[in-house]
């Protein structure tokens, strides 16, 4: 599944904990070892210290089918899914199969000690042991959910963007004004329905579809008439997704903090601190804006509707 | 002893031994070392109450879905299933579509079909041809439960003896007399608690409508369990379901004590 799913984060307190204790790791760290990719993020973070599902590995998960620009590779050659995993995680290729790498490296898992499984949206928050170290699946952090799993610090800030298609009524839409008639949708659990609801507050309640797959088949069919999205999605539909495609533009923030994806893990995972101050530390030495650069390069060019 | 202490008896028994497998079950589950981790992600008081009210209000679309649908769906499968029990050779291709018609719908998944009329048919845009996603959940709906509901007319129907037929005839009712104050009587009274049973089945099948879009009850428990990784919305949504299919099951039961005690107390 492919979108920011859910509300703003809210500072929480054991979260702000976290990421002070990983700050302090970091500048820890920072005075014996310049940040190369491969540098440990403090002592206790070394790999032989982490309590992993699988001794010696790092096991990863994603949901299936993975979507561009998140995750990408493993299907050259062919326009149709067919692998185990479509867009396969393993590649390292799309922004979260990089920063899926860069995280274990820094924890000091090379990537052939690296084990990819999948896992659904649903059953990454299902109570009890998970068979996952990390899931990377643009989930939104907020203190909700904080509750039913670790969140690591965010590794990507979103945006929502509406995308539209030639020949619908919102074609020519170029305000969040102009929007106020249409008929919008946006996949379940999403911030992208908060978005609709709080910045845009269309006159017709949004169409709330089970993935965003489903949003694009009605917008095709002219059931709705545009979709809400984070921006990179919204990208990947407009491009390769939608025939005639448009990006009408990216919405402001509904105000609050800004809206950020973390990497999920078990409530009361020991690896949370670990893996918060290896986001860290690959924010403050460019890496994530780097890796955000190669994979999401076009990310600026939409404009922010008013 | 006499018979009613006997049933006062029975009863006292059936209340001890439910009482004991309730408990056992009781503490089998509550002794789990996981189980208040289940209890916060599926039964959490605080999200079981502010979920209801919008659940309850999305609850409404389930409402009107399976009303509409039963009103269409009871005069179709009636007509399917007389036209799976036409026995004049002229009349073939009505019946052999009728054959196909209930052999594919009973078939083939629901979710499936909805998924092919209500994102295919609205992509062909056609001029006047609806694109509601309500509107192609109700033909949804109305085309499966049809296929099923005309097999249980279609099975009253031969359930009654033929001699009541031809009685009829040498009366000097035509085929269609026969069939409409004879037959069908007899045959519709029968079908009424596996009917109900079917409908029993469509209620919960209005969640299908959710797939298309439409924040029903059941969407609309999985947009706040989604919003706060917390799975008690959707036992709201469970409960209001079993609220409405509970009295409605108990009424198959009795409705089919009812049958049996008139079929064993002979003809009327």
């Amino acid at each position: 599944m492919s979108t920011a799913r859910s509300r703003i984060a809210i500072g929480q307190t054991t979260r702000m904990a976290v990421v002070v204790m990983a700050i302090s790791m970091l500048l820890a760290a920072c005075t014996s070892s310049t940040a190369s990719p491969t540098a440990s993020v403090g002592a206790s973070c070394v790999k032989e210290n982490l309590a992993v599902k699988t001794a010696g590995k790092l096991t990863l998960s994603t949901d299936n089918p993975a979507y561009s620009p998140w995750f990408q590779g493993g299907n050259e050659g062919s326009t149709v899914w067919t692998g185990e995993f479509n867009n396969e995680p393993s590649k390292g290729q799309g922004y979260e199969g990089a920063v899926a790498y860069a995280v274990a490296a820094k924890l000091g898992f090379t990537a052939d000690k690296v084990v990819w499984i999948h896992t659904t949206f649903d059953a990454s928050f299902a109570p009890g042991a998970k068979d996952f170290d990390l899931f990377l699946n643009q989930v939104s952090i907020n203190t909700a959910r904080a509750e039913a799993i670790d969140f690591s610090s965010g590794y990507y800030d979103v945006t929502q963007a509406v995308v539209t298609r030639e020949g619908s009524p919102m074609a020519g839409a170029a305000s969040i004004a102009d929007l106020k008639t249409a008929k919008l949708g946006a996949q379940i659990g999403t911030t992208s329905l908060d978005a609709i609801n709080n910045v845009i507050k269309p006159d017709t309640a949004a169409a709330v579809f089970n993935s965003n797959d489903e949003a694009v088949a009605a917008l095709e069919g002219g059931i709705i008439d545009a979709i809400v999205t984070d921006l990179p999605t919204a990208q990947y539909m407009s491009s390769v997704q939608l025939t005639g495609g448009i990006i009408v533009g990216q919405l402001p923030s509904a105000g609050g903090a800004q809206e950020q994806f973390g990497i999920v893990m078990e409530k009361g995972s020991s690896l949370a601190a670990c893996v918060s101050s290896a986001v860290e530390a690959l924010k403050a030495d460019g890496t994530l804006a780097a890796l955000l650069k190669q994979w999401i390069p076009d990310i600026a060019n939409a404009p922010v509707l008013k | 002893m006499t018979a009613a202490r006997s049933a006062r008896k029975g009863t006292l028994v059936a209340v001890i031994s439910t009482l004991v497998v309730a408990t056992i079950v009781a503490i089998s589950i509550g002794s789990s070392p996981s189980w208040p981790l289940v209890q916060k992600a599926f039964f959490d008081g605080t999200y079981f109450s502010t979920s209801l009210p919008s659940v309850l209000g999305a609850f409404a679309i389930n409402i009107q879905l399976f009303v509409l649908a039963e009103i269409l769906i009871l005069p179709l499968g009636l007509l399917i299933a007389l036209a799976r029990s036409i026995t004049s050779p002229a009349l073939a291709p009505l019946r052999i579509f009728a054959t196909i018609y209930t052999d594919f719908f009973r078939g083939v998944p629901s979710i499936l079909v909805i998924y092919v009329l209500g994102f295919g048919v609205p992509a062909l845009r056609l001029p006047g041809v609806p694109k509601e996603p309500f509107f192609w959940a109700l033909v949804t709906l109305v085309l499966i439960y049809s296929a099923y509901v005309s097999e249980v007319y279609r099975a009253g129907i031969e359930s009654i003896h033929p001699s009541q037929e031809r009685a009829a005839r040498a009366l000097g009712l035509t085929r269609l007399q026969a069939l409409r104050y004879v037959v069908l009587p007899q045959a519709l009274r029968r079908v009424v608690p596996p009917l109900l049973n079917d409908f029993i089945g469509l209620q919960k099948d209005t969640a299908l409508v959710s797939i298309l879009g439409v924040v029903e009850a059941f969407k609309q428990a999985q947009i706040l369990k989604s919003a706060n990784f917390n799975f008690t919305p959707l036992m709201t949504t469970a409960l209001i379901f079993l609220v409405i299919t509970i009295p409605m099951t108990r009424l198959v039961d009795r409705l089919a004590a009812k049958d049996r005690a008139t079929q064993q107390g002979g003809t009327r």
